[in-house]
């Protein structure tokens, strides 16, 4: 057995940052500062209304929030390929894959079964 | 595990890693991080019926008639005060300074209070106009999805309120700062997750 070549399990049990969780101060401020940004321009798109086309102002909102949401997972959740030896990225993606599916596909078969249900006939 | 040796010399096995690769060193946060993702899977669901149900009035209310942004802004301003602060608290954490910790935990606390209770004046506005729950699948979706964050959030506090006397107890232990690292997840989570819900549910639904 050769020492320093082994890694001792004694360790591991640190929590001061050798994990990946723990963020700098510049980092959370940087994090916040984004968030601050990303979250007042939708709200005053949608409060101030200065775009006419709603389908525009849906998509850029939404567009905000994903952005938004990429913010937080680096800047407060230290999320990256490395943490936890790329397992949390590898549960975030499946994660991910699932809450794809369940959205869109709720939405796709409800509006289906929506269009396609037979026509009501008049009450009389 | 054929290329890990186990040493069983001592009382206690030592395991070591011929290859010298990097193991995963906290067991708990990634369980933790696994239970997140589980939560998330329950708020797709939620946000998949509101997507449903959510334009489906029933000549009740819509979304545009009822939602306040002024007050959604300020809450969500509250969460998101509140994500920072436990951030400086985590990094007091790393610095061994208890004061500090346990400061920044109350001024966190103050700001998740400040959410629910702006949520709960918001539900019992909306119960006292007539649009509660039962009104309409829009309502019902809604208090649903909003309703189960709000109590994340509660539990969110309660255990935070647990970690604050903990630490008092006992200092800033291992377990205690393995402890408030989960917290930190779970809270910096339910920010994540209040992003879709201010969003899909207030933004959108203002535009209709």
């Amino acid at each position: 057995m050769n020492p320093t070549h082994a890694t001792a399990h004694d360790h591991a049990h640190d929590y001061n940052g050798h994990d990946g969780y723990n963020g700098t101060t510049r980092g959370y401020l940087t994090g916040f500062l984004l968030s601050v940004v990303l979250t007042a321009i939708p709200f005053w798109l949608v409060m101030n209304k200065p775009l006419a086309n709603p389908q525009l102002l849906a998509f850029l909102v939404l567009a905000f929030a994903a952005v938004q949401i990429v913010v937080h997972m680096v800047y407060f959740l230290h999320m990256n390929p490395k943490s936890e030896g790329g397992w949390s990225m590898l549960a975030l993606i499946f994660t991910m894959v699932l809450v794809v599916i369940t959205l869109a596909g709720s939405l796709w078969v409800m509006h289906h079964l929506n269009t396609n249900m037979m026509p009501m006939p008049a009450m009389s | 595990m054929s290329d890990a040796l186990a040493i069983h010399a001592e009382a206690r096995p030592v395991f070591y890693d011929a290859d010298g690769r990097h193991h995963p060193e906290n067991g708990t946060l990634l369980g933790f991080w696994l239970y997140l993702m589980s939560d998330c899977l329950i708020f797709a669901c939620l946000f998949a019926t509101y997507g449903v149900l959510g334009r489906s009035y029933a000549a009740g209310p819509t979304g545009a008639e009822l939602f306040d942004l002024n007050l959604v802004a300020v809450n969500t301003a509250m969460l998101l005060f509140s994500s920072i602060t436990y951030g400086f608290a985590m990094i007091a954490m790393r610095q061994r300074k208890v004061a500090a910790v346990q400061g920044w935990l109350v001024i966190t606390g103050l700001f998740g209070l400040a959410f629910i209770g702006l949520e709960l004046y918001e539900f019992a506005h909306l119960i006292q106009e007539g649009a509660g729950p039962q009104r309409s699948a829009f309502l019902t979706a809604f208090f649903a999805l909003v309703g189960t964050h709000g109590l994340h959030v509660t539990f969110g506090l309660i255990w935070l309120v647990t970690l604050m006397t903990q630490v008092g107890l006992y200092g800033l232990t291992t377990d205690n700062r393995r402890r408030l690292m989960c917290l930190s997840m779970f809270w910096h989570f339910l920010d994540v997750v209040w992003i879709g819900v201010f969003t899909f549910v207030y933004l959108l639904g203002s535009m209709s």
